[in-house]
C-alpha cells in the first residue's frame, strides 16, 4: 500500500461526492419537472419521438401498467437482439465474415444485454460483427440503463408522492422516462465522453482487422471497430460489456490512467447522483444523503479491503527468483495492467462490482483469495453499493424497507418510511425480492458444482474452482457481468442457465419492487414527529449498512466459506489451485 | 377501597406446571404449523430423530458419533418445547384469570317479564334469555345478563368484573344505565332489558379474551411473521445448497449438523417468543384493569399521535377548589374569611368544603358552635343561585338586625345586594374578571347589602400531570384537552396543565370533527369516553377506551374498556402499546444479530475435517467440532428460556424521543446481540468440555 495509492482512491471518492449534487439536480430537472434542460436542442427530438411512437406523455401509469410496458419493451429487445445475432452472417457490417452465433450463446448474449448484465460468454472481436455490436448490443446498453433509471424513478415516486388514499396511484410514464433518460442523459454524455476517449487513443472505425508487423518482425492482428462509442455507454450505463474480450484492460478500450479514472467516474456518476435526486423527491435532502452515506461506507470498506489484500501479495512467490520472500511492497500484480498499478486496479474492481457494471481493467481470477472475496461480496450484497443505473437505488430502497421494518419497531411504533406504513404486503414483496437472488445464485451454483457439465468448464480445481462457479452465477444474478474468468462459460449448460439467472436477477426483482411502489404510493402519510423513526441521519445509514451486510453476508457466508475463505487459509498454508 | 389483586406472578409454581404440560400438548402438528419458524425446527428435529433411530437399528457406521446426534436431537426438541413453554406461560396467567371469571358465570335463574304487559313474570334459566327480554332483579340477586336498566335505581356490586369492592349506582336513563351479567344487586329493584344473547356477554368476551382463545394475529405480527418466514426460507436455501457445494470439495456433510446449523440460523428466538409477546401485551393491559377487545387495538395504541383527554377527572381533579380570598376595598380579610366560612359550613358540595378547608388552613378559623350563633342555613337553589346562612341577632340587640350572609356567582350576588340598596364595588368586579381570565371561577360573598369580597375557586390540575404530558411530548404525542369551559378558561387550564392544545366548549359533534380532522392529517387518535353521546367518537377514534361505568353503547363502540373507569389510564395504554412493539423490535434485532456468532462457531466445525487449515476461522477456539455445534444449539435453545421474562414483561419504555430510543436499543440488543452468543457459546463449550462431552 502506498500513499499515492490511497490518494487515488480518496480523490476518486471526492470527485464522486462533488458530482453527486449537480448530477442529481440535473436528473431531477429532466424527470420531475416540466422544463427539462436544453429545450431548444433536445425538446424537438423528444416531441418528435412522441409523435412517431404515438405515446401520450401526459398519461401516467399504475404500477401494473408501468411493469407491463417495461416487460413488453424488454421482451421485444431480447428477441430483436437474438435475431440479429443469429442472422449476422446475412446482415451488413460484417467485415470479418463471422458466422451466425450459436443458439445458446445468442440466447445468453441477448439475455445478458437486455438485463444490463453484459456477461460475455464470447470474445467480441472474434464472434460478433460490427452491426451486432452497434445495433444488437449498443441498443441495450442505452435502453437497459434507461429502463433501470425509469424503475428507480417509479419506485421513488411510489415512496415520495402523496396522492392520498383516494388520489391517483400512478408512478409515471415508462415511455417518457425511457425516452428522457436516453435523450437528455445517456446520449449527450456518451457523445462527449466518446470524443474524449478518442482523444486518448481509443479506436473508433468500421475497418476490418489489421495485420501488422511488430518491431520484432513477428505478425500481429489488431482488431478494429467502433470502440469509443461503445465504451462510453458501456461505463455510463453500468453495462460493462467490452468491445474486446480483455475489456477495459485492453489498451484500445482504456489506454491511459486518465481514461481509467474517467471510466470509473462514469460508472458511479449516475447511481450516486440518483441519491440526490431521491432526496429532492422526498423533499428532504438528508434522506438522499443517508442513502449515499450507506453506499459510501460499503464502497470504502470494500476498496480498502481489496487494496490491502492485493498489496500484500502472494506468499507462493516466495523462493522464486532467488528471493526468500516476495519483494517488499510488490504486492500481487498478476493479472493487472502495469499502466494502472495495484491501487487503480483494486479501485476499478471494487467500483465495477459495486455498481453492477462488470467492466474489468484487471483479471479478477488472479486476485488474491481475500481480494477476490471483495467483488463477490459486493455482488452478494445485491448490487446496492451505488449499484447499476437505477438498480442500485431501487435495490437499496428494498433494504431500506427491511431496515425500517426490523428496527423501526424499536422506537415503539409500527414501522413507517417517509410517513407511510410498511405492512404485510410490502414485507411479502420485499422478502420475495431478497429471496429470488440467492435462490438462483445458490441453487444454480450448487447444481453446477456437482454435475460434470458444470465442473467440466473449470480451469482450476479445489475451492478456487468453486469460487469461479459461484462468481459466474453471482455475476449473472446480480446483473453485474464481470467474470472471474477461468471458466469456459461458452457451453450449452452455462449459456442457458446463466441466461436464466440474468433474466431472473433482473425481472423477478423489478416486478416485486414496482409492486412495492404501487402499494406504497396511495398510503396515508403520517406527519413526522419526535416519535418518528428517523431515516435521514447517520444512525439510520449505519443501520442500513448493517442490514445490507447481515442479510447479504449471512445468506452467502456458508458458500463463501467453502470457496474464497477456505482458499485464503489454504493459500496461507502454501496450497494453490 | 379494597382492590382485588389481578397480579399473578410470572413464575408461580402452579402456573409453571400447567405450562410445562401445555408445552408438550402444543407439539400437536396443526398447532405448531401456526408458527412457521418453529414448525421448521420441529420438522428438523423429527428428521434428526429419524436418523438417530435409523443409526440405532442398522448399527451402521454413522458420519457422526451417536452421542452427538442424540444430544443435538434432544436440544432441537428442547428448542421447540421452550418456544411452546413461552407461549404457554404467557397464556397461563390469562387462563388462571379466566378460571376465576368462569366460576362467576355459574348458572343462575332469571325472572323474565312476559310481554306485552310485563305484569307477570316467569322463572327461566339465564341461558335462555335473548336480546330484548326484560327481567326483574332485586336486592341480593345476580343480574342474569348484560343489559340496560329501563326502570328503577339500584346499587350494584361489580367487584367480580372490576375488582373494585365499592358498590356503584345503576339507574334507568342517562349514562349510568349499563349493567353487566354476573354482577350482584345490593339494594332496591330494577328492570333490565337484556342486550346480548348468551355466549356473547361481556363476561364471555372477557373470558375468551384473557384465555387468548379469540386471539388473532395482529397486522404488525403478520408482517413480522412474513419477515421471519422469508429469513427462514433464505437460511433453508443457504443450508440446503451447502450440501452439494461441500460435496464438490469431497466433503460429506452430516445431515444432523446441517439441521443444527439451520435451526441456529433461522430466527428461532423471536419466532419462539412472538406470540408470547402479544399475549403478554394484552395481559399487561388486563393487569392495569383494561380489557382490549383485540390485539390490533393494543398495537394501534403504540402508534397514537394525538391523545384527546377530558379535562374533568383526567387533567384536573373532579371539582373546583377554593384557593384564595380577595377582600373588597375597605374590608378586612379576617371579616371576609369569617363570612365565607359561615356561608359554607353547611355546604356539602366539594366547593363548599374546600372553602372551609381554605379558611381553616389560611386563617386558623375552626368550626364553631352553630347553635350558639343561631344559624339558619339557606341552601342553593336554581332561582337564587346563592347559598349561605341567616344569623340570628345576638342577644340584646335589635331583633331586626338579623345578618344574611350569602355566597354565589357574581351576577347573582350583584343582583342580591342591589335589591337591598347596596352596590357592587368596581374594583371587586375587575378582580372577578381577572380570576376568570386565569381560568378560575370567582364567587362573591355578601353580608346583607355589603360585598365583602371574592373567593377564588380554581380547577386544580392533578399533581404530576405536567411531567406526564412532558413525557408524551418527548414521545412525540400531542395531548389535546377537551372541556366544556369557555375558551378563556380552557386556555388558562391548558397552559397550567401543560397540554399542547385544547378544545373548548366541546360538544359530541365538535369532538367528532376534531378526531376526523386529525385523522385526515394522517394521525392516529386515542380518546376516552363514557356517555352514549361519546359512542360515535369512540368508534371513530383509532383507540377508544370506554369507561366501565359508562353506557353499553360506549362500551360497544370503543375497542378497550377500562374497568377502573379512570380516564388517565389512556396514558398507560399507550405505553403498553409502545412496549409491545418495542419488545418485538428488540428481540427481532437480537435474534438476527445472534447469527454472526453462530456462523463462526458452526461453519469451521463443518469444514475442518476436509480443510484443517480453516481452523483460524473458529474465533472462539472451541473444544472440538462436535462441542462447537452442540454449544451453538444449546445456546440457541436456552436463549429462548432466558428471554421469556423480557418477552412477558416487555422492555422498559423510556420517553426519550425516537432517535435516542433507537440508539439505546441498538446498542443493547443489536451490538449486544452480536456479542452475547460469542460469550454464551464459549461458556457452554467450556462446560461441555468440563463434563467430558467434547
Amino acid at each position: 500500500m502506498t500513499l499515492i495509492g490511497w490518494f487515488q482512491i480518496l480523490a476518486f471518492f471526492l470527485l464522486i461526492l462533488a458530482l453527486t449534487r449537480p448530477v442529481g439536480a440535473y436528473l431531477y430537472r429532466v424527470f420531475e419537472t416540466a422544463d427539462p434542460p436544453l429545450p431548444r436542442l433536445l425538446g424537438p427530438i423528444e416531441r418528435l419521438c412522441y409523435r412517431l411512437s404515438g405515446v401520450d406523455p401526459t398519461v401516467e401509469y399504475t404500477w401494473l401498467e408501468y411493469t407491463a410496458a417495461l416487460l413488453a419493451f424488454s421482451a421485444v429487445g431480447l428477441l430483436g437482439t437474438y435475431a440479429i445475432l443469429r442472422l449476422q452472417h446475412l446482415l451488413p457490417w460484417n467485415p470479418q465474415h463471422f458466422t451466425a452465433v450459436e443458439p445458446t450463446l445468442a440466447w445468453n448474449t441477448a439475455a445478458s444485454f437486455t438485463t444490463n448484465t453484459n456477461w460475455q460468454s464470447y470474445a467480441g472481436e472474434t464472434t460478433l460483427s460490427h452491426l451486432s455490436q452497434m445495433a444488437g448490443l449498443a441498443w441495450h446498453n442505452f435502453t437497459s440503463a434507461a429502463a433501470g433509471l425509469g424503475v428507480a424513478l417509479a419506485v421513488a415516486r411510489g415512496l415520495t408522492r402523496r396522492p392520498g388514499p383516494e388520489g391517483p396511484k400512478t408512478l409515471g410514464n415508462f415511455w417518457v422516462d425511457l425516452l428522457r433518460a436516453t435523450i437528455y442523459v445517456l446520449l449527450p454524455i456518451s457523445i462527449v465522453v466518446a470524443l474524449l476517449l478518442v482523444s486518448q487513443g481509443v479506436l473508433q472505425n468500421l475497418s476490418p482487422d489489421r495485420a501488422l508487423t511488430t518491431l520484432e518482425g513477428g505478425r500481429q492482428v489488431l482488431a478494429m471497430g467502433p470502440v469509443a462509442s461503445q465504451e462510453a455507454i458501456k461505463m455510463l450505463g453500468t453495462n460493462g460489456g467490452g468491445f474486446f474480450n480483455a475489456n477495459s484492460a485492453h489498451p484500445f478500450e482504456n489506454p491511459t490512467p486518465f481514461t481509467n479514472l474517467l471510466e470509473m467516474l462514469l460508472i458511479f456518476v449516475l447511481p450516486a447522483g440518483l441519491t440526490y435526486t431521491y432526496g429532492r423527491m422526498a423533499r428532504d435532502q438528508r434522506q438522499g444523503w443517508a442513502l449515499f452515506a450507506a453506499m459510501a461506507v460499503l464502497f470504502l470498506g470494500g476498496v480498502a479491503t481489496l487494496y490491502w489484500a492485493e498489496s500484500h501479495g502472494n506468499t507462493a512467490l516466495a523462493g522464486l527468483a532467488g528471493l526468500a520472500t516476495p519483494p517488499a511492497g510488490a504486492g500481487n500484480l498478476e493479472g493487472k495492467e502495469v499502466r494502472f498499478g495495484i491501487a487503480a486496479s483494486a479501485l476499478f474492481a471494487t467500483v465495477t462490482t459495486d455498481a453492477s457494471c462488470g467492466a474489468v481493467n484487471a483479471m479478477h481470477d488472479s486476485l488474491t483469495p481475500l481480494g477476490g472475496l471483495v467483488p463477490l461480496v459486493n455482488m452478494h450484497l445485491g448490487e446496492v453499493i451505488f449499484g447499476g443505473v437505477g438498480a442500485g437505488l431501487y435495490g437499496l430502497l428494498v433494504f431500506v424497507v427491511l431496515t425500517v421494518f426490523i428496527a423501526g419497531l424499536m422506537v415503539g411504533r409500527t414501522p413507517e418510511y417517509l410517513g407511510k406504513k410498511i405492512e404485510a404486503r410490502e414485507m411479502k414483496l420485499a422478502m420475495l425480492y431478497v429471496l429470488v437472488f440467492p435462490l438462483f445464485v445458490l441453487g444454480l451454483s450448487a447444481w453446477a458444482a456437482v454435475r460434470p457439465y458444470g465442473t467440466s468448464a473449470l480451469n482450476n480445481a479445489g475451492p478456487h474452482g468453486l469460487a469461479e462457479i459461484l462468481y459466474a452465477y453471482t455475476s449473472g444474478g446480480a446483473n453485474n457481468g464481470s467474470a472471474f474468468a477461468g471458466l469456459n462459460a461458452n457451453t450449452p449448460w452455462w449459456n442457458s442457465t446463466l441466461g436464466l439467472d440474468m433474466l431472473a436477477g433482473r425481472f423477478f426483482l423489478i416486478v416485486p419492487v414496482l409492486a412495492i411502489a404501487g402499494s406504497m404510493v396511495g398510503k396515508k402519510v403520517v406527519p413526522a414527529g419526535l416519535g418518528t423513526f428517523p431515516t435521514n441521519g447517520w444512525l439510520f445509514a449505519a443501520l442500513l449498512v448493517a442490514v445490507v451486510v447481515i442479510v447479504g453476508a449471512l445468506t452467502f457466508f456458508p458458500a463463501l466459506a467453502l470457496a474464497p475463505i477456505v482458499e485464503h487459509f489454504l493459500a496461507a498454508a502454501g496450497k494453490a489451485f | 377501597m379494597a382492590r382485588k389483586k389481578r397480579q399473578v406472578s410470572i413464575f408461580e409454581p402452579a402456573l409453571l406446571r400447567t405450562a410445562v404440560a401445555d408445552s408438550f400438548r402444543k407439539l400437536y402438528p396443526p398447532a405448531l404449523a401456526r408458527n412457521p419458524v418453529m414448525f421448521v425446527v420441529a420438522v428438523g428435529s423429527a428428521l434428526t430423530t429419524f436418523l438417530v433411530l435409523e443409526d440405532l437399528l442398522h448399527r451402521r457406521a454413522a458420519l457422526v458419533p451417536l452421542w452427538f446426534s442424540v444430544s443435538v436431537t434432544l436440544w432441537l426438541w428442547f428448542t421447540v418445547l421452550f418456544a411452546n413453554f413461552a407461549e404457554a406461560v404467557a397464556e397461563g396467567r390469562g387462563k388462571a384469570q379466566a378460571g376465576a371469571l368462569r366460576k362467576m358465570r355459574k348458572e343462575s335463574t332469571a325472572r323474565r317479564l312476559i310481554p306485552p304487559d310485563d305484569d307477570r313474570e316467569m322463572e327461566v334459566p339465564a341461558s335462555a334469555l335473548r336480546k330484548g327480554d326484560r327481567v326483574v332483579v332485586e336486592a341480593g340477586q345476580v343480574i342474569p345478563g348484560d343489559g340496560e336498566v329501563v326502570e328503577g335505581i339500584a346499587s350494584v356490586d361489580e367487584s367480580a368484573i372490576t375488582g373494585e369492592s365499592a358498590p356503584v349506582i345503576r339507574e334507568s336513563g342517562g349514562d349510568r344505565s349499563a349493567v353487566t351479567g354476573g354482577t350482584k344487586v345490593l339494594s332496591d329493584r330494577i328492570v333490565v332489558r337484556i342486550t346480548t344473547n348468551p355466549g356473547e356477554t361481556f363476561l364471555d368476551r372477557m373470558i375468551s379474551l384473557v384465555e387468548g382463545a379469540a386471539r388473532q394475529k395482529t397486522p404488525n405480527e403478520i408482517a413480522l411473521h412474513i419477515l421471519l418466514v422469508g429469513l427462514t426460507l433464505i437460511f433453508l436455501l443457504a443450508c440446503v445448497t451447502l450440501v452439494p457445494l461441500a460435496r464438490y470439495g469431497g466433503l460429506r456433510l452430516p445431515v444432523t449438523t446441517v439441521v443444527a446449523l439451520l435451526v441456529c440460523l433461522i430466527p428461532t428466538t423471536i419466532g419462539g417468543l412472538l406470540s408470547a409477546i402479544g399475549i403478554a401485551g394484552m395481559d399487561r393491559l388486563l393487569r392495569k384493569n383494561v380489557l382490549a377487545t383485540s390485539g390490533r387495538a393494543v398495537e394501534a395504541a403504540g402508534d397514537v399521535d394525538v391523545l384527546l383527554l377530558d379535562k374533568t377527572g383526567t387533567i384536573t381533579l373532579g371539582n373546583r377548589m377554593a384557593t384564595e380570598l380577595l377582600p373588597a376595598p375597605g374590608v378586612r380579610i379576617e371579616e371576609l374569611a369569617d363570612a365565607a366560612q359561615l356561608a359554607s359550613l353547611a355546604d356539602e358540595t366539594p366547593e363548599g368544603r374546600s372553602i372551609v378547608v381554605l379558611v381553616k388552613q389560611a386563617y386558623g378559623l375552626r368550626g364553631r358552635n352553630l347553635q350558639e350563633l343561631g344559624v339558619t342555613f339557606v341552601p342553593f337553589t336554581a332561582q337564587t343561585r346563592m347559598s349561605g346562612c341567616d344569623l340570628a341577632a345576638p342577644a340584646g340587640a335589635l331583633a331586626s338586625r338579623e345578618r344574611r350572609i350569602r355566597k354565589g356567582a357574581i351576577d347573582a350576588v350583584k343582583r342580591h345586594v342591589t335589591e337591598q340598596g347596596g352596590a357592587f364595588p368596581a374594583e371587586t368586579l375587575a378582580a372577578a374578571d381577572r380570576i376568570a381570565d386565569q381560568g378560575g371561577t370567582p364567587l362573591a360573598v355578601a353580608d346583607d347589602e355589603r360585598v365583602l369580597g371574592l373567593i377564588h375557586l380554581k380547577d386544580v390540575v392533578k399533581s404530576g400531570m405536567q411531567e406526564r404530558f412532558a413525557r408524551f411530548r418527548a414521545m412525540g404525542i400531542r395531548t389535546v384537552m377537551i372541556t366544556g369551559d369557555n375558551p378563556r378558561t380552557a386556555a388558562a387550564i391548558a397552559r397550567e396543565a401543560g397540554v399542547d392544545d385544547f378544545l373548548a366548549e366541546a360538544t359530541p359533534e365538535t369532538k367528532m370533527r376534531r378526531i376526523r380532522e386529525e385523522q385526515e392529517k394522517g394521525k392516529l387518535v386515542a380518546m376516552t369516553g363514557d356517555g352514549t353521546n361519546d359512542a360515535p367518537a369512540l368508534a371513530q377514534a383509532d383507540v377508544g377506551v370506554a369507561m366501565n361505568t359508562g353506557t353499553q353503547a360506549a362500551k360497544e363502540a370503543g375497542n378497550m374498556v377500562d374497568l377502573d373507569s379512570d380516564p388517565t389510564k389512556l396514558l398507560e395504554v399507550v405505553e403498553v402499546g409502545k412496549q409491545l412493539l418495542m419488545t418485538r423490535g428488540v428481540l427481532t434485532t437480537f435474534s438476527i444479530a445472534n447469527d454472526v456468532a453462530k456462523y463462526f462457531a458452526i461453519l469451521p466445525a463443518l469444514f475442518v475435517g476436509v480443510y484443517p487449515e480453516i481452523a483460524p476461522l473458529d474465533a472462539m477456539r472451541l473444544a472440538s467440532p462436535y462441542s462447537a455445534v452442540l454449544s451453538a444449539v444449546i445456546f440457541n435453545a436456552l436463549i429462548i428460556i432466558l428471554l421469556i421474562p423480557l418477552a412477558l414483561r416487555g422492555v422498559a419504555y423510556r420517553p426519550l424521543g425516537a432517535e435516542a430510543l433507537l440508539r439505546r436499543s441498538l446498542l443493547l440488543y443489536g451490538v449486544g446481540g452480536v456479542v452475547a452468543p460469542f460469550v454464551g457459546i464459549k461458556l457452554i463449550d467450556l462446560l461441555l468440555a468440563a463434563v467430558g462431552l467434547a
